[in-house]
């Protein structure tokens, strides 16, 4: 654990705490540059445009030139709004998305707090960007805004119900609510990991698949609707509600809250990269084992996490350009009468399959 | 240090980044406020009426269902751990109670709570508060009144 060391190497607990809580900001601010710009440049090349290309080579510091621009911004808090929970709502938003991060673990040396009930713990905070989606939306006195804080809020409740039975399902397959545990579970090879039955005996392992599937394609699907992505981007219709919860927010606090949707994207990413894809862990063998070092192995496991990852990630952004945004109605049906029944029927089986 | 020492430290660092962000903007940025600037954003027209729209009430409807489901998952938490020591009791002890979670979702959508219009929504009225219909004889509306 990389806590154990600094706090050995530098004797200091406020130094040692404050380097473990930042390492996941580090890494988080530069994927969020990079994933806007791969963003744009994903969208461009689908529809056949080329996206930024002015800003360095090919566009690649598109992003930084975003940020110094947004930097220099005014920040306008419109007359009529609340203003201590119009500034309250982009610090809780990104609090939330980004105290999730502390319960993942980014390689096998690394993760932010090694608590028994991870996987409880990150539904519990996600829950968090609720409260600052609805705060914001409250604050601006806006019609637009409300109306989008309201949607966003009804879509991340009610896909919060598969998500959490489909990981309720992991925890019966793996025995724990701790992702590493999970992940460590997982190693070795690609056909230990959940969506190929786990480490279990073959009889098993074949009954398991085509479950751990449907339960894969359920948690990835809600996952999308939890951050609020197309297809299931209502709340901020750009044709009908402008800019959604952050239509009135511009400046520093705009950023803030692209930044914690940005997060967001990368976590529930990671989230299902870690239940079902192996999390931090190479699909085969290791080069850091061969030579026989640790810290070699570190570095691949860290490569293996941002892989998967960015491959989900940018499996989001395919989806965007594919498929249609959902009706209101057709969100909730989705939800209502196809994930949670599937979801839970997919449970019980693998509750029953787990004890025969 | 417990591990949730660590998980306050990440929450106090995620709150000083956004200030010290915020802060560093305040300090680059220029103020000029205006009247017009300062208006309620509505697409550049004068903003219509308060912002407090009606909205649809089936927001809280799905909170409340949402309440419920969440409530009764919180209660399988402890259960997905320590189910498999108990073997096929067990399962069933797990499985009575997610089959009454079933059975009250089966209600609720058999009552119409899961759709977002409701198209039928005269006929569930009719059917609730048994209103006598105009169209009916005479002579059925005094059996009804009766019964």
């Amino acid at each position: 654990m990389i806590f154990d060391s600094i706090f050995e190497f530098t004797d200091n607990l406020f130094i040692s705490l404050t380097v473990n809580a930042a390492l996941p900001l580090v890494f988080i601010i530069p994927f969020a540059l990079f994933a806007v710009w791969w963003e744009r440049k994903v969208s461009a090349h689908m529809q056949d445009r080329l996206g930024p290309m002015r800003v360095g080579k090919h566009g690649w510091l598109q992003t930084v030139a975003d940020i110094l621009k947004l930097i220099q911004k005014e920040d306008i808090v419109p007359k009529v709004a609340d203003r201590t929970l119009f500034n309250i709502a982009p610090v809780l938003t990104f609090m939330g998305s980004y105290a999730v991060f502390a319960a993942i673990p980014f390689a096998g040396a690394y993760i932010g707090s090694d608590i028994d009930l991870g996987l409880l713990y990150i539904v519990a905070v996600s829950g968090l960007v609720v409260v600052g989606i609805l705060m914001a939306g409250w604050a601006s006195n806006n019609k637009y805004s409300l109306l989008g804080a309201m949607r966003s809020t009804a879509q991340i409740i009610s896909y919060e119900i598969p998500t959490v039975v489909v990981i309720l399902t992991m925890v019966i397959v793996g025995g724990s609510f701790n992702l590493r545990e999970l992940s460590e579970t997982q190693s070795a090879n690609m056909f230990n990991w959940f969506i190929f039955g786990g480490s279990y005996p073959i009889m098993t392992k074949i009954a398991l698949i085509p479950l751990m599937i449907i339960a894969f394609i359920i948690i990835y699907i809600s996952s999308l609707a939890e951050v609020n992505r197309t297809p299931f981007d209502i709340p901020e219709a750009e044709s009908e509600l402008v800019g959604g919860y952050h239509t009135e927010y511009s400046g520093m606090k705009f950023a803030m809250f692209f930044l914690s949707e940005y997060a967001n994207m990368f976590a529930v990413s990671v989230l299902v990269a870690s239940l079902f894809l192996g999390g931090y862990h190479s699909p085969f063998g290791y080069l850091g084992d061969l030579v026989g070092s640790p810290l070699l192995k570190g570095f691949e496991q860290f490569f293996w996490f941002t892989f998967k990852g960015l491959l989900l990630v940018t499996v989001q952004m395919w989806l965007r350009w594919t498929l249609p945004r959902l009706r209101v109605d057709q969100l909730m049906a989705l939800c209502w009468k196809y994930l949670i029944p599937i979801s839970i029927l997919n449970f019980v089986i693998v509750a029953l399959l787990m004890v025969l | 240090m417990t591990e949730f020492g660590k998980i306050l430290a990440f929450m106090i660092l995620a709150i000083v980044f956004v200030i010290v962000g915020i802060f560093t903007a305040y300090l680059i940025r220029p103020h000029r406020p205006t009247d017009e600037k300062l208006l309620t954003y509505e697409c550049g027209e004068n903003a219509q009426g308060s912002p407090w729209v009606r909205f649809n009430f089936r927001f809280y409807i799905v909170a409340l269902i949402f309440l419920i489901f969440d409530v009764e998952i919180v209660l399988l938490v402890p259960w997905v751990l320590i189910y498999q020591e108990y073997g096929i009791l067990g399962f069933l002890t797990g499985f009575i109670f997610i089959f009454l979670l079933v059975a009250g979702m089966i209600y609720e959508w058999r009552k119409g709570d899961l759709e977002w219009d409701r198209p039928e929504s005269e006929k569930f009225m009719a059917n609730t508060f048994k209103l006598p219909k105009l169209t009916l004889p005479a002579k059925k509306i005094k059996e009804e009144v009766t019964n």
